[in-house]
Protein backbone atom coordinates (compact mmCIF):
# COMPACT_ATOMS: atom_id res chain seq x y z
CA UNK A 1 0.00 0.00 0.00
CA UNK A 2 1.40 3.40 -0.99
CA UNK A 3 1.98 6.16 1.55
CA UNK A 4 0.27 8.80 -0.54
CA UNK A 5 -1.58 11.40 1.54
CA UNK A 6 -5.38 11.36 1.65
CA UNK A 7 -6.07 14.23 -0.72
CA UNK A 8 -9.79 13.91 0.11
CA UNK A 9 -9.21 15.05 3.72
CA UNK A 10 -7.13 18.03 2.54
CA UNK A 11 -9.72 18.92 -0.13
CA UNK A 12 -12.51 18.77 2.46
CA UNK A 13 -10.55 21.03 4.82
CA UNK A 14 -9.91 23.56 2.03
CA UNK A 15 -13.57 23.42 1.00
CA UNK A 16 -14.68 24.04 4.61
CA UNK A 17 -12.37 27.05 4.82
CA UNK A 18 -13.69 28.40 1.53
CA UNK A 19 -17.30 27.99 2.65
CA UNK A 20 -16.57 29.60 6.03
CA UNK A 21 -14.95 32.58 4.28
CA UNK A 22 -17.93 33.25 1.99
CA UNK A 23 -20.41 32.70 4.83
CA UNK A 24 -18.49 35.24 6.96
CA UNK A 25 -18.44 37.66 4.01
CA UNK A 26 -22.22 37.34 3.63
CA UNK A 27 -22.71 37.85 7.39
CA UNK A 28 -20.57 41.01 7.30
CA UNK A 29 -22.49 42.47 4.34
CA UNK A 30 -25.79 41.52 6.06
CA UNK A 31 -24.68 43.34 9.23
CA UNK A 32 -23.66 46.31 7.06
CA UNK A 33 -27.08 46.37 5.41
CA UNK A 34 -28.88 46.01 8.76
CA UNK A 35 -26.95 48.59 10.77
CA UNK A 36 -25.15 50.74 8.17
CA UNK A 37 -28.11 52.97 7.15
CA UNK A 38 -28.74 54.18 10.73
CA UNK A 39 -25.33 53.85 12.38
CA UNK A 40 -22.80 54.63 9.62
CA UNK A 41 -24.08 56.56 6.59
CA UNK A 42 -27.25 58.20 7.87
CA UNK A 43 -29.77 56.73 5.38
CA UNK A 44 -28.03 57.94 2.17
CA UNK A 45 -30.03 56.22 -0.61
CA UNK A 46 -27.10 55.35 -2.90
CA UNK A 47 -25.22 53.75 0.01
CA UNK A 48 -28.33 51.77 0.92
CA UNK A 49 -28.55 50.48 -2.66
CA UNK A 50 -24.82 49.68 -2.64
CA UNK A 51 -25.24 47.72 0.62
CA UNK A 52 -28.13 45.73 -0.90
CA UNK A 53 -26.10 44.95 -4.05
CA UNK A 54 -23.07 43.88 -1.96
CA UNK A 55 -25.31 41.68 0.19
CA UNK A 56 -26.87 39.99 -2.85
CA UNK A 57 -23.49 39.44 -4.54
CA UNK A 58 -21.92 37.97 -1.38
CA UNK A 59 -25.05 35.82 -0.92
CA UNK A 60 -24.70 34.46 -4.46
CA UNK A 61 -21.00 33.74 -3.82
CA UNK A 62 -21.91 31.90 -0.61
CA UNK A 63 -24.47 29.76 -2.45
CA UNK A 64 -21.87 28.96 -5.15
CA UNK A 65 -19.32 28.04 -2.45
CA UNK A 66 -21.92 25.79 -0.81
CA UNK A 67 -22.61 23.97 -4.10
CA UNK A 68 -18.85 23.52 -4.70
CA UNK A 69 -18.47 22.26 -1.13
CA UNK A 70 -21.19 19.66 -1.65
CA UNK A 71 -19.57 18.48 -4.91
CA UNK A 72 -16.20 18.00 -3.17
CA UNK A 73 -17.59 15.79 -0.40
CA UNK A 74 -17.32 12.01 -0.77
CA UNK A 75 -20.52 10.02 -1.37
CA UNK A 76 -21.31 9.26 2.29
CA UNK A 77 -20.74 12.88 3.35
CA UNK A 78 -22.93 14.02 0.42
CA UNK A 79 -25.70 11.68 1.58
CA UNK A 80 -25.50 13.02 5.16
CA UNK A 81 -25.44 16.63 3.89
CA UNK A 82 -28.43 16.13 1.58
CA UNK A 83 -30.44 14.31 4.27
CA UNK A 84 -29.76 17.16 6.69
CA UNK A 85 -30.72 19.73 4.03
CA UNK A 86 -34.00 17.87 3.37
CA UNK A 87 -34.84 17.66 7.09
CA UNK A 88 -33.98 21.34 7.55
CA UNK A 89 -36.16 22.37 4.60
CA UNK A 90 -39.11 20.39 5.94
CA UNK A 91 -38.73 21.62 9.53
CA UNK A 92 -38.37 25.21 8.32
CA UNK A 93 -41.53 25.00 6.24
CA UNK A 94 -43.63 23.39 8.99
CA UNK A 95 -42.30 25.56 11.83
CA UNK A 96 -42.37 28.73 9.68
CA UNK A 97 -46.04 28.39 8.76
CA UNK A 98 -47.02 27.32 12.28
CA UNK A 99 -45.05 30.19 13.84
CA UNK A 100 -46.83 32.77 11.67
CA UNK A 101 -50.24 31.22 12.37
CA UNK A 102 -49.59 31.29 16.12
CA UNK A 103 -49.30 35.06 15.81
CA UNK A 104 -52.40 35.49 13.65
CA UNK A 105 -54.45 33.31 15.99
CA UNK A 106 -53.20 35.34 18.97
CA UNK A 107 -51.54 32.35 20.60
CA UNK A 108 -48.42 34.49 20.79
CA UNK A 109 -48.96 38.18 21.26
CA UNK A 110 -46.05 39.39 23.36
CA UNK A 111 -43.79 39.72 20.31
CA UNK A 112 -44.06 39.71 16.55
CA UNK A 113 -42.68 36.69 14.63
CA UNK A 114 -39.57 37.58 12.65
CA UNK A 115 -37.85 35.73 9.83
CA UNK A 116 -34.58 35.97 11.78
CA UNK A 117 -36.07 33.67 14.45
CA UNK A 118 -36.39 30.99 11.78
CA UNK A 119 -32.67 31.26 10.95
CA UNK A 120 -31.95 29.94 14.44
CA UNK A 121 -34.35 27.03 13.86
CA UNK A 122 -32.69 26.40 10.49
CA UNK A 123 -29.13 26.42 11.85
CA UNK A 124 -30.04 24.32 14.88
CA UNK A 125 -31.90 21.73 12.78
CA UNK A 126 -29.07 21.44 10.25
CA UNK A 127 -26.40 21.03 12.94
CA UNK A 128 -28.41 18.43 14.89
CA UNK A 129 -29.41 16.44 11.79
CA UNK A 130 -25.80 16.47 10.48
CA UNK A 131 -24.53 15.29 13.87
CA UNK A 132 -27.12 12.48 13.97
CA UNK A 133 -26.29 11.58 10.36
CA UNK A 134 -22.62 11.15 11.22
CA UNK A 135 -23.52 9.14 14.33
CA UNK A 136 -25.74 6.85 12.24
CA UNK A 137 -22.88 5.88 9.90
CA UNK A 138 -20.16 5.52 12.58
CA UNK B 1 -25.81 -5.59 1.13
CA UNK B 2 -23.10 -7.78 2.67
CA UNK B 3 -19.48 -7.39 1.67
CA UNK B 4 -16.04 -8.95 2.19
CA UNK B 5 -14.06 -5.71 2.32
CA UNK B 6 -12.87 -6.25 5.90
CA UNK B 7 -11.58 -9.74 5.03
CA UNK B 8 -9.94 -8.61 1.78
CA UNK B 9 -8.36 -5.68 3.60
CA UNK B 10 -7.08 -7.90 6.42
CA UNK B 11 -5.57 -10.34 3.91
CA UNK B 12 -3.49 -7.46 2.56
CA UNK B 13 -2.75 -6.04 6.02
CA UNK B 14 -4.30 -2.70 5.08
CA UNK B 15 -5.97 -0.38 7.59
CA UNK B 16 -9.23 1.44 6.90
CA UNK B 17 -7.18 4.63 6.57
CA UNK B 18 -4.96 2.95 3.91
CA UNK B 19 -8.01 1.94 1.91
CA UNK B 20 -9.57 5.38 2.32
CA UNK B 21 -6.33 6.94 1.02
CA UNK B 22 -6.32 4.70 -2.03
CA UNK B 23 -9.96 5.43 -2.85
CA UNK B 24 -9.78 9.12 -1.85
CA UNK B 25 -12.74 8.95 0.50
CA UNK B 26 -12.98 9.42 4.26
CA UNK B 27 -12.20 6.62 6.72
CA UNK B 28 -15.78 6.97 7.97
CA UNK B 29 -17.03 5.98 4.50
CA UNK B 30 -14.91 2.82 4.48
CA UNK B 31 -16.09 1.94 7.99
CA UNK B 32 -19.75 2.48 7.06
CA UNK B 33 -19.39 0.31 3.92
CA UNK B 34 -17.63 -2.48 5.84
CA UNK B 35 -20.37 -2.53 8.47
CA UNK B 36 -23.05 -2.66 5.76
CA UNK B 37 -24.53 0.65 6.89
CA UNK B 38 -23.83 2.34 3.56
CA UNK B 39 -23.89 0.91 0.06
CA UNK B 40 -21.25 2.46 -2.21
CA UNK B 41 -21.99 3.85 -5.66
CA UNK B 42 -21.15 1.74 -8.72
CA UNK B 43 -17.99 3.78 -9.52
CA UNK B 44 -16.70 3.25 -5.95
CA UNK B 45 -17.57 -0.47 -6.13
CA UNK B 46 -15.54 -0.70 -9.38
CA UNK B 47 -12.62 1.10 -7.73
CA UNK B 48 -12.72 -1.45 -4.90
CA UNK B 49 -12.87 -4.27 -7.40
CA UNK B 50 -9.84 -2.93 -9.29
CA UNK B 51 -7.91 -2.32 -6.07
CA UNK B 52 -8.57 -5.81 -4.71
CA UNK B 53 -8.08 -7.33 -8.20
CA UNK B 54 -11.34 -9.27 -7.97
CA UNK B 55 -14.87 -9.02 -9.32
CA UNK B 56 -17.57 -6.86 -7.75
CA UNK B 57 -19.62 -10.01 -7.10
CA UNK B 58 -16.72 -11.44 -5.09
CA UNK B 59 -16.79 -8.37 -2.85
CA UNK B 60 -20.51 -7.62 -2.53
CA UNK B 61 -23.39 -10.03 -1.98
CA UNK B 62 -26.91 -8.74 -2.45
CA UNK B 63 -29.35 -9.62 0.32
CA UNK B 64 -33.01 -9.45 -0.63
Amino acid sequence: MSDKPNIYNETERESNKNLAFFTALWLITTALLAFGPTLIWDEKAWLNILAVVLNLISGALMIKANIKHLQKLDELAQKIFLNSAAITLGVLMVVGVCYELLFFTDLINSFEPRISHLYFVMGFTFIISTYLGHKKYQ
Amino acid sequence: MKNRIKVLRAERDWTQADLANELQVSRQTINAIEKGKFDPSLPLAFKLSILFKTSIEAIFQYES
